[in-house]
């Protein structure tokens, strides 16, 4: 049977706070364990929360650029399981009134737009972490996380094949990233999600028993683990059996997901307001004042790219997709300000390509956006054909040197004076007397040899569209 | 005032066992109809609420006052690790230590 997919998605992002969400520990990655806990986030008897003012902030704007409705007052709830990583028997977070509300982001797979419905974001606490290696019959907890402030946003089931489930997870960490309330680091775990996926057999509306996924950590193992689910969960369906409701988890080495058989009552959490804490009053002014701060957002930015430097979407949807390279192609047009699709291909083409290779990020890039926006200029206004233009990039790659310094250093301006060329012309006329007969002849394909080896002989600093303009005048005779 | 209580919020004996499960509690059959005895009791307190006609009333949230009750994003010095870990019944590796956990 033809079934149709039916995704969504809970993701998870860790606030880049200094300090944790209701006590004043340090948030830093990477201490000795245990280095960073006080009787709050070690959920000693008697002590008292108190939210910090810029995970509140951070939900906000979150919210603003997600186009959710912020809850006022929103309120926290106390989330009860047993586990050792967390220490007071229960979990702060939001249950019946969280922060946003009803919000959209928009997605593009294929060159086709769609909004994915953002059933709500809220505000709660990361728990510790379990160490297990290596250590016989006991565990070992380290506290440091416990406390650290995470986002969880919500989505509708709206996402219909894994493509559209990565590249919602793309858009949502952008955007956290241009806001800079979370660092999307994903290998650390700081940026991760849990999908929800279930099959229905196409032209039904009915949702099938789902199964959810923990704690997916990179856009491949995401998109892996989703075909995986389909092709089994079609498999049961097809052979006439249920799916049943469980949780599973993708198995990297194996390329399988497993079930993580968690036991039933595991999962009443007795929620209950939380008596440590006063509703969240998130006043209009405030919201506003936030939003006002609010830097430019992806989908503003590439449209502004559009309209503003005739890219086309395309291009200025890759450009956009990190901040830090719209940031420099920005600066890089900046710079020079004549050609902006050229600017373009170059940062898209070989530098990004050069980064790549070194594994470079745009941010660590060795190559300023004033020598990139140089270099166009020189090429723009003739000086430079583009081919010299890839060795003058070779070249100050990695340098502090100008573009137009290295030209000149290396005496690379490109020939564009009647006499010389046409001198070079002559020499290469000379030495190949059988091709020249032979394309007077008729053989016409041989022009693009005489080209070559002009250009050749001028090594490459001709001006190729006066190559061929007096070439084509010379070879008649 | 267990005479109060009236059937409509009464609690089952399943029901003191499946809490005590939840709570990770062992409790011999005394301690079972006792704390059954004072759950019904402290039901059937609350529910004289149900008494009242609240049609109309706001959800009360939280008895605080609302307003600004946030904190700076400010560091404050963190517990030295050996006095956090001193109450622990085990440790190890400067670590809390659990019976292992089998995920």
């Amino acid at each position: 049977m033809e079934y149709e997919v039916v995704i969504g998605l809970e993701v998870h992002c860790q606030l880049s706070t200094r300090s944790k969400i209701f006590c004043g520990c340090s948030t830093t990655f990477g201490n000795p364990p245990n280095s960073q806990t006080c009787p709050i986030c070690l959920g000693h008897p008697g002590v008292l929360p108190v939210l910090n003012r810029k995970v509140v902030e951070s939900a906000v704007m979150m919210g603003l650029a997600t186009h959710c409705a912020i809850t006022s007052p929103n309120v926290f709830s106390r989330k009860h399981y047993f586990y050792p990583d967390l220490p007071k028997g229960y979990q702060i977070s939001q249950y019946d009134k969280p922060i946003c509300e009803h919000g959209r982001v928009e997605i593009v797979v294929d060159g086709v737009p769609k909004r994915i419905g953002l059933t709500r974001i809220h505000m709660e606490e990361d728990a510790g972490k379990n160490l297990h290696e290596g250590l016989g019959a006991s565990s070992h907890v380290d506290l440091n996380r416990a406390g650290v402030p995470l986002l969880e946003a919500v989505s509708e089931p709206d996402l219909r094949s894994p493509d559209e489930a990565v590249a919602y997870l793309k858009k949502l960490r952008n955007i956290v990233l241009y806001l800079g309330i979370c660092d999307g680091n994903m290998e650390r775990g700081n940026f991760r999600c849990d999908a929800n996926i279930s099959l229905r057999p196409r032209g039904t509306t009915k949702l099938g028993t789902k199964v959810e996924m923990k704690n997916m950590n990179s856009f491949r193992f995401l998109k892996q683990a989703l075909e995986y689910e389909i092709k089994r969960q079609g498999q049961v369906l097809d052979e006439g059996g249920k799916i049943i409701q469980e949780t599973r988890q993708w198995d990297t080495k194996r390329g399988v997901t497993e079930s993580m058989r968690v036991k039933e009552e595991a999962h009443d959490y007795r929620y209950m307001p939380e008596p440590d804490l006063a509703p969240v009053v998130v006043e209009k002014i405030w919201a506003e004042s936030l939003r006002k701060a609010m830097p430019e957002l992806p989908d503003e930015k590439r449209e502004r790219f559009v309209s503003r430097y005739g890219l086309s979407e395309y291009d200025a949807d890759v450009l956009t997709a990190s901040r830090p390279l719209a940031d420099y192609y920005e600066a890089a047009v900046t710079v020079f300000d004549g050609d902006p699709k050229a600017t373009c291909n170059w940062v898209m083409g070989d530098l990004s390509a050069r980064l790549n290779e070194a594994g470079t990020d745009i941010a660590d890039c060795p190559m300023t956006p004033g020598q990139l926006g140089g270099l166009v200029k020189l090429i723009h206004s003739g000086e430079i054909s583009g081919k010299i233009a890839k060795t003058v990039f070779a070249d100050m790659y990695g340098t502090d040197k100008s573009a137009a310094g290295i030209v000149k250093e290396k005496g690379l301006v490109q020939v564009s004076d009647t006499g010389a060329i046409d001198a070079i012309i002559d020499q290469v006329i000379a030495a190949n007397p059988g091709e020249l007969e032979a394309y007077r002849g008729g053989k016409d394909k041989l022009f693009g040899f005489f080209v070559g080896q002009v250009m050749k002989a001028s090594k490459g600093q001709a001006n190729p569209g006066m190559v061929n303009e007096r070439l084509k005048e010379k070879l008649k005779g | 005032m267990s005479d109060d209580v009236s059937n409509e919020v009464g609690i089952s004996r399943n029901e003191v066992l499946k809490i005590a499960k939840l709570g990770r509690l062992r409790l011999t059959d005394a301690e079972v109809d006792a704390l059954g005895k004072d759950l019904n009791a402290i039901l059937g307190y609350v529910a004289k609420m149900g008494e009242l006609d609240t049609t109309g009333v706001p959800t009360l949230e939280h008895a605080a006052e609302f307003g600004d009750t946030c904190r700076d994003d400010e560091n404050r010095p963190s517990l030295p690790r050996e006095e956090a870990l001193a109450s622990a019944p085990r440790t190890g590796d400067g670590c809390f230590a659990v019976p292992k956990i089998i995920e």
